[in-house]
């Protein structure tokens, strides 16, 4: 899955994940591959990442929001 | 004929002018490119947000229940003029002190009478500008000196507070859009309330999950939305100004080339006709001595 994280001051992340984690308004959840497209609202919390060789990484974001459609993710984030 | 000292002096005037003119344009040519590479980050951010908002709006009737679309007419008006903290950019200032003072004359002249418009001034110049015309001005100078999304939120969200608590019914921009570095596109927007956002493109009609619910979101990102639009009108404004004023300094240092140019002939024309002058004046005395 490609994954873009933007906040309004720049870039942080892209690249091909396998996995994300992220604080949804009601609740932490996983996007795998093949994720239902969804919108949600996200709180202040971790977003955690698995990528391709699995390596882990970690965002702390303050508020956003997250989109999903066939396999391509893109989270705004307010503040990194 | 001009005398040789006075030339002397100008093209020595000319040539600091044109000096300061290059420097400046140096400097703004550096700061433009920092500029630009802050509207170019903002873009995708905004692009995206706006799309995620006009697909849920999408499905929704109206946006009437949700505190930033209240319309409650044109009593009390707010117009956030922003342009630059400095001069030298040509017509840069000018034209959105022009264009923000014509909406206030053309639409507004009945609530000025009664003290209901408000300026809110972004940048030194329309500052002064509305002081002068005696509009009931607020100052937001200090933003330019430090650009960034912290920094311009709290401006934002107090916008948006005066505007729920009623203290305002319509929200103005008016800004210079960045194009290219030659070129600003003078803009003026409705900030609230917030209009429907047009749909482009209703084929990408994909079944979204809605997490916790299309109204809850709506209402979150209505207000994010907000601010991403003010910041981005100040990050256009910015590179606007940086381009505007390249663009006159440049200008200016091909006038002060020119000007040297046509001064340094005449400075030339009159050095040879003073000394033409002072060899015939030794060649008619030595022939009155001989004669």
């Amino acid at each position: 899955m490609k994954l873009e994280i933007v906040t309004p001051d720049a870039k942080i992340y892209t690249g091909e994940v396998k996995l994300v984690q992220v604080p949804g308004a009601d609740g932490s959840f996983e996007v795998l591959k093949n994720h239902a497209p969804i919108i949600s609202t996200l709180t202040k919390g971790k977003v955690q990442i698995i990528e391709e060789d699995d390596t882990e990484k970690i965002f702390e974001i303050d508020k956003g929001v997250i989109e999903v459609m066939k396999n391509k993710i893109i989270l705004l984030a307010e503040k990194i | 004929m001009a005398n040789l000292k006075e030339v002397r002096t100008r093209m020595a005037s000319v040539k600091t002018t044109r000096q300061v003119t290059s420097a400046m344009k140096m400097v703004s040519a550096s700061k433009l490119r920092r500029a630009q590479e802050a509207i170019i980050r903002i873009r995708p951010y905004a692009d995206k947000l706006f799309e995620i908002l006009s697909n849920l709006s999408e499905s929704l009737d109206s946006l009437e229940d949700n505190p930033y679309a209240v319309d409650r007419g044109f009593n009390k008006i707010l117009i956030v003029s922003i342009n630059s903290n400095r001069g030298l950019c040509g017509a840069f200032n000018t034209n959105v002190n022009r264009k923000a003072l014509q909406l206030i004359s053309d639409d507004f002249s009945e609530q000025l009478q009664n003290g209901n418009v408000d300026v809110l001034a972004v940048g030194k110049n329309t500052f002064d500008f509305f002081r002068r015309r005696n509009i009931n001005v607020v100052n937001e100078n200090d933003l330019y000196n430090n650009l960034d999304f912290d920094h311009v939120s709290p401006v934002v969200e107090a916008i948006m507070k005066s505007f729920v608590d009623g203290k305002y019914d319509k929200v103005y921009l008016v800004y210079n859009e960045f194009k290219n570095a030659a070129t600003q596109l003078l803009r003026t927007e409705q900030f609230l309330p917030v209009v429907k956002v047009e749909t482009k493109n209703s084929a990408t009609n994909v079944d979204y999950l809605f997490e916790p619910s299309k109204e809850e979101i709506i209402k979150d990102l209505i207000p994010k939305s907000l601010k991403i639009q003010f910041y981005k009108a100040l990050l256009d404004s910015n590179a606007a100004e940086h381009g505007a004023r390249m663009t006159a300094m440049h200008q200016a240092t091909d006038n002060a080339t020119d000007l040297l140019k046509a001064l340094s002939l005449q400075y030339n024309k009159a050095r040879q006709a003073s000394i033409t002058n002072e060899i015939l004046e030794i060649v008619s005395g030595a022939e009155a001595l001989n004669g």
